[in-house]
């Protein structure tokens, strides 16, 4: 798969301030550096699975900011650390969830790394067999339509969970019952190591949209301005009761599969390349400079805080204590 | 107290917890204007309207699965699934979600939501259509498994259901659904889990049965009595998760013989399980090894004569009391 033609629209023609503008550029660049710390630690073996959502940051931060945090649910897949951040998740708490410590505030250490869920962000944990927390995102919205709550779910999965049948389920039942839900396909070209063509037989996912007699969107998911746009224009309408919506953002994995997989047996490098020329994050810094909406300093001092708050976070979280093995035995059943 | 049919009581249940809690709603293929496939939720549309009791698409993993968003998102949903058979294809749902998600949000996120679904053999729907899987769902950690056998049971058991905080597994028996029986009519009447029914008391073999499995041990208690004098007892598990090992050690330990009679398949049941416990709890008191009647470990065939012949009978459960007497 080829990169898609970067828009030439200048940032000024968008409506965001430069307030957001700059939230934009530290979730991106937070999410990254997270990333990129998890993944030393893991090759200095101290954290034992990481699983990254490298190239995917400026679809991801576009999608939770066109959300209303505290109100709207997600229904998060586990590349999602940046909608995560959005949605309120501090470096330390990103941390602790990939050292599996006791004070995770997601699953404290139950749940693989990167399955995040807290009900007081309105965030839902998942089960790690792809698409299924898409049928949950579908009775969210069901149960906030029945109690006439103007919530809006925003339900993620990559491409290659497009093929599962909890896919076309939750479609076809938000489709029928006309439900608030945003379906947010993170298309990053491959599926572990298929190639988006042996998992997608239309050339977008979101034709798929029109099967289902919803409207559909495919936007440059390297551009978080494009589709914070897309999004946002979908958010409303499905909080006015014209849901579901199926929005596909192209992007890129921009790394392998997760920390124990090694990408080089199948992917050629030149297209790997040619992806990491259009670096979401590289993107929006030259625009947002060239645009001179930030100078660089401004850019630099956000980049250096960032830097320190994950240092800082990794230190403390491998600090923090592990569970006690008393704690494996709670909670199978809530007390009724 | 009203007499009325096992079907009727499971309707009356649902009736009052959709009267009793505004967040209580149906679900389910065929339950609307059809009345559900087994005819429990005849009547229900009328009253309640499509919103309440809302048909759903065939698709068994989509039903459990907005099931489980559902009450996550506050809802108290009851699912039906027209038989047990088709919630192989929902398992996932049901396994690595609704039974899961309480666990591995560390208490954060519960799924309280009542899956009914029929179940067992003996109505000629052959080999996929006759599972009898209530021990698999008991296997699971995070599941309820009810397994009523009469009317007031199921009326007792499917409104305490209701009012759980956990998924509730809920099983009825496709050949009980015709049976009468006198239900208590208070609105307030519930039966807790884990609490085992002794149907009949004896003194010379504990019968131990479970859903449609129950009657066959009661008639074999009636002809053991009256052809050979030999007095059963007869208990019914009600509920397999949480289970009343305590009701079952204690007749055990005065009649020191056990027969479990149940229709799923022998080889790794849950009558195995049963009797494993037994064991572990009372084998000083045990005078023969615990014996299972259960059904033959094939898919049911759908002539009759060979469904009979794959099933477990009364017959079966009086030869093998007379082999360890």
């Amino acid at each position: 798969m080829g990169a898609p033609a970067p828009t030439e629209q200048p940032l000024s023609a968008y409506q965001l301030s430069e307030q957001s503008l700059e939230r934009m550029y530290s979730y991106m660049l937070l999410a990254r550096r997270l990333n990129e710390r998890m993944m030393l630690l893991n090759r200095q073996g101290t954290a034992p699975f990481v699983i990254a959502g490298a190239g995917q940051e400026a679809a991801q931060v576009g999608a939770a900011m066109a959300l209303q945090v505290g109100v709207d649910y997600l229904a998060p897949y586990y590349r999602d650390l940046a909608m995560n951040l959005v949605f309120g998740m501090t470096a330390r708490e990103a941390m602790l969830n990939l050292f599996a410590k006791r004070d995770d505030p997601n699953s404290h250490g139950r749940q693989m790394p990167s399955h995040w869920g807290l009900r007081e962000r309105h965030v839902v944990t998942q089960s790690s067999v792809v698409a299924t927390q898409l049928l949950h995102a579908t009775g969210i919205a069901l149960a906030a339509k029945m109690r006439q709550d103007p919530v809006v779910v925003m339900a993620c999965c990559g491409e290659g969970s497009t093929s599962r049948g909890d896919f076309h389920e939750a479609l076809n039942f938000a489709a029928i019952h006309h439900l608030p839900v945003i379906f947010f396909v993170e298309n990053n070209g491959y599926a572990i190591s298929e190639r988006v063509e042996k998992e997608v037989p239309t050339e977008h996912v979101a034709d798929r949209a029109r099967g289902y007699g919803i409207e559909g969107a495919t936007v440059d998911g390297m551009d978080a301005v494009v589709v914070y746009q897309t999004v946002r224009q979908a958010v409303d309408q499905a909080r006015r009761g014209r849901g579901p919506f199926l929005i596909e953002a192209k992007c890129y994995r921009l790394w392998a599969h997760s920390s124990d997989d090694d990408d080089s047996r199948y992917r050629p490098r030149e297209e790997l390349a040619e992806w990491a020329a259009r670096d979401p994050i590289k993107l929006f810094r030259e625009r947002v400079q060239n645009d001179g909406i930030f100078p660089a300093e401004d850019l630099d001092r956000i980049e250096a805080q960032i830097d320190e708050e994950v240092r800082d976070a990794a230190q403390w979280a491998m600090a923090q204590p592990d569970p006690e093995p008393a704690d494996a035995l709670g909670f199978v059943y809530k007390e009724s | 107290m009203a007499e009325m049919r096992y079907r009727e009581a499971l309707r009356e249940a649902l009736r009052e917890e959709l009267i009793r809690d505004d967040r209580v709603f149906l679900m389910g293929e065929d339950i609307g204007a059809y009345g559900g496939s087994y005819a429990v939720t005849t009547g229900l549309l009328e009253e309640f309207g499509p919103e309440r009791v809302r048909d759903t698409p065939i698709a068994e993993s989509g039903i459990i699965g907005a099931g489980i968003g559902a009450a996550m998102g506050g809802m108290r949903p009851m699912v039906e699934l027209m038989t047990i058979n088709f919630s192989f294809l929902a398992l996932d749902q049901i396994v690595n979600s609704a039974a899961k998600l309480y666990y591995m949000s560390h208490g954060q996120i519960n799924v309280p939501m009542v899956v009914r679904m029929a179940s067992g053999g003996g109505s000629q729907l052959a080999a996929t259509h006759s599972h009898s899987l209530e021990g698999m769902y008991a296997h699971f950690p995070g599941l309820k498994v009810v397994c009523p056998s009469n009317p007031a049971d199921a009326k007792g058991l499917l409104k305490r259901a209701f009012r759980d905080e956990n998924t509730v597994i809920f099983i009825e028996h496709t050949s009980l659904y015709g049976i009468k029986g006198e239900v208590p009519d208070d609105p307030d009447f519930i039966i807790e889990f884990g609490k085992a029914n002794v149907v009949r008391e004896g003194t010379d073999v504990t019968l131990i049965g479970y859903s449609g499995s129950v009657w066959q041990a009661s008639r074999a208690a009636t002809m053991l009595e009256e052809q050979e004098g030999i007095s059963a007892e007869v208990i019914d598990l009600r509920t397999l998760s949480p289970l009343d090992i305590e009701t079952v050690i204690r007749s055990v330990k005065k009649t020191n013989r056990a027969v479990i009679v149940e229709d799923d398949w022998k080889f790794g049941g849950f009558g195995g399980e049963l009797s494993a416990q037994i064991m572990e709890r009372a084998f000083d008191w045990l005078d023969a090894p615990v014996a299972r009647v259960s059904g033959k470990d094939v898919p049911l065939p759908y002539n009759r004569n060979l469904e009979f012949a794959a099933l477990p009978s009364e017959e079966d459960v009086v030869e093998a009391v007379l082999a360890m007497l």
